[in-house]
């Protein structure tokens, strides 16, 4: 039995990359998440890693490009204002086909905005972000353990789909402290080695090019395609989700990452009251867990969405809800986080009671 | 009768023609990297990095690995290949606009860091490829696309001495500029870019060498008179000169 330790979650995300055969990380300090970089600046050197602190969050995520070319596993880190900064990169690695995990540690925005926990980022993180047509698979950890897990699954899916591949966690994920059970230390030399497109030096074969672009527009509409083809591949493949008290339940609690391990609460202490409720909370914020959504939302008394920004998931929970169910909406932010008390009370109200 | 081979194409470079202008300086630039590359046996563990601009293609024409860094970014791409592959070499190449305008903070901090990286720096004073527009390094009243009445201090600042700032970086390890307009001068640039190159294979630090380079286009002028007006006006606000050199023979 694999021993538990109590640890905080940005530092449990590091050391679940460490595990995962990350040896490289590259950051630049931004609240609410300088443990993950602090952490990394240490532990890198004592497994012959490299941690670099960069110039900008701009600098950063051109170093992970740099970086992800060799096909060598790569992180970095940040929160809001410096995830707007990647853009560009997150884009261009997109189009260029390069695997890397990225984390967002959610603060309160727009703007400058303020260091609380926020999901502000919901859009941003699945719906683009940058510029052009493009995906990232979104992992959207609600406790500690999940955060470590979800950061091992984030390397194997970046090469699985030669794609970078989004954490996004919040302030509450980051800072709280949880016992957790890390896996083991992946085999380096059982990685993948990306031996047919990386860039290692052209030893012994034709030259190769990582390219971000094509001038020419009807085989950049060929590379598009291509790149279609493998979101609706994740599509397929990559939905996750998970159902808690669902199978009676009247009322559906939609809700993703410190939101949803709040509403756990909500809906425990809701069927104390007699209100039959249950939470569908989608673990990949993208792919959409659309489809079972959809399923589940037939004949329910109410759909509640309830989120830490304006109503940014509430889209998704409408496409796939359609006229399935009624669908409320409850949302704190500027980086203020529910209570349980505060959540129920605006279901009970919205149910009548 | 016997011939003798006194001229041919440099293994590092392919058989792709070059996208530039005529009396563009460019080509020149590239085939004086690709020489080098040659004489230190580098090309096969070589990853090229390049830029946004006129050169944009310089993947296509290095017969090495290679990718395109977002505008000005080329440094930090570098790094992160460096990093993720300390055994192999990587050089970027980029123009005044990339590197002298968007990216200087990505080049001071690579020069900063000492950086194992190379960067082929073409100072030609105009954006090319988006058709002639002002570049940091624009000279005072030279006329561009966007300073059709000649560039002011008062509005537009002074052209930036990028290599002035950049030797104030204790990583650097070797620091030239030079100009390609005379066949002794392409002759001197060869031999910086192969000290650029040598500070990187050595493990000393950052090299970098700064090449006073035309743009007969968007000069508007034609390439002989280029190679003059790059002697009369550039030289006298872009000092030639090695600025570091830790790399010795």
């Amino acid at each position: 039995m694999a021993e538990r330790v109590l640890v905080k979650g940005t530092e449990a995300m590091g050391e679940a990359a460490v595990r995962a055969g990350c040896r490289l990380f590259f950051g630049y300090p931004i609240t609410p998440q300088n443990e993950l970089p602090e952490y990394m600046s240490k532990r890198m050197p004592e497994v012959n890693g490299t941690f670099l602190q960069t110039e900008s969050e701009v600098a950063t995520i051109n170093m992970v490009y740099g970086a992800a070319c060799t096909g060598t596993r790569v992180m970095t880190s940040t929160s809001s204002p410096g995830y707007s900064l990647m853009q560009e990169g997150v884009s261009y690695m997109a189009c260029a086909e390069l695997p890397a995990v990225l984390v967002n540690v959610v603060r309160g925005g727009p703007g400058l905005g303020d260091i609380q926990p926020s999901q502000g980022d919901y859009w941003q993180a699945t719906k683009g972000g940058g510029h052009g047509d493009y995906k990232l698979i979104v992992l959207a950890p609600s406790t500690v353990q999940e955060a470590v897990d979800l950061t091992v699954l984030a390397f194997d899916l970046a090469d699985k789909y030669r794609n970078p591949t989004l954490i996004v966690a919040d302030g509450v994920i980051g800072q709280i402290m949880e016992p957790v059970t890390f896996p083991d230390f992946v085999d380096l030399s059982q990685l993948p080695t990306h031996d047919t497109w990386a860039l290692k030096g052209n030893k012994g074969r034709q030259k190769r090019i990582v390219a971000p672009f094509d001038l020419d527009p009807y085989r950049l509409e060929q590379m598009n395609l291509a790149l279609v083809a493998k979101y609706e591949e994740m599509e397929r493949n990559e939905t996750r989700w998970e159902e808690y008290r669902l199978e009676d339940a009247e009322v559906v609690i939609t809700a993703f990452g410190t939101v949803a391990r709040i509403a756990k609460s909500v809906v425990d202490q809701a069927r104390e009251q007699g209100i039959k409720a249950g939470l569908f909370r989608p673990i990949t914020i993208w792919p959409f867990p659309y489809k079972r959504l959809e399923e589940l939302s037939k004949g329910k008394k109410l759909i509640f969405d309830a989120e830490m920004n304006m109503g940014q998931m509430l889209e998704d929970v409408k496409l796939a809800v359609k006229d399935n169910a009624p669908i409320e909406f409850f949302k704190r932010m500027g980086g203020v986080v529910p209570t349980p008390d505060e959540i129920l009370g605006a279901l009970n109200s919205k149910l009548g009671r | 009768m016997t011939f003798q081979v006194v001229m041919k194409r440099p293994e590092s470079l392919t058989m792709r023609e070059f996208t530039y202008c005529p009396g563009c300086t460019h080509g020149v630039i590239h085939r004086l990297v690709a020489e080098v590359l040659d004489e230190l046996d580098m090309r096969e563990n070589t990853i090229t990095v390049a830029p946004i601009g006129c050169s944009v293609f310089a993947y296509e024409f290095f017969d090495t690995d290679g990718t395109i860094a977002a505008h000005g970014r080329a440094p930090a791409v570098a790094t992160g290949i460096k990093r993720a592959r300390p055994d192999l070499y990587v050089f970027t190449y980029q123009g005044d606009g990339d590197l002298g305008a968007i990216g200087t903070a990505e080049i001071v901090h690579a020069a900063n860091r000492g950086e194992k990286i190379t960067t082929i720096f073409v100072n030609n004073a105009i954006y090319g490829m988006t058709g002639g527009q002002m570049a940091p390094t624009t000279l005072l009243g030279m006329k561009s696309t966007t300073t059709p009445y000649g560039r002011k201090a008062e509005n537009d600042g002074y052209p930036l001495r990028v290599s002035e700032i950049i030797k104030e970086t204790r990583g650097v390890a070797y620091l030239a500029r030079t100009k390609v307009n005379t066949p002794q001068d392409v002759r001197k640039t060869k031999e910086a870019i192969r000290k650029a190159f040598l500070a990187q294979v050595r493990g000393i630090g950052f090299g970098m060498v700064e090449v006073l380079s035309t743009c007969p286009t968007n000069w508007g002028m034609d390439p002989v008179k280029s190679l003059k007006w790059l002697e009369e006006n550039m030289v006298p606000e872009y000092p030639l000169g090695v600025f570091v050199d830790k790399v010795g023979e």
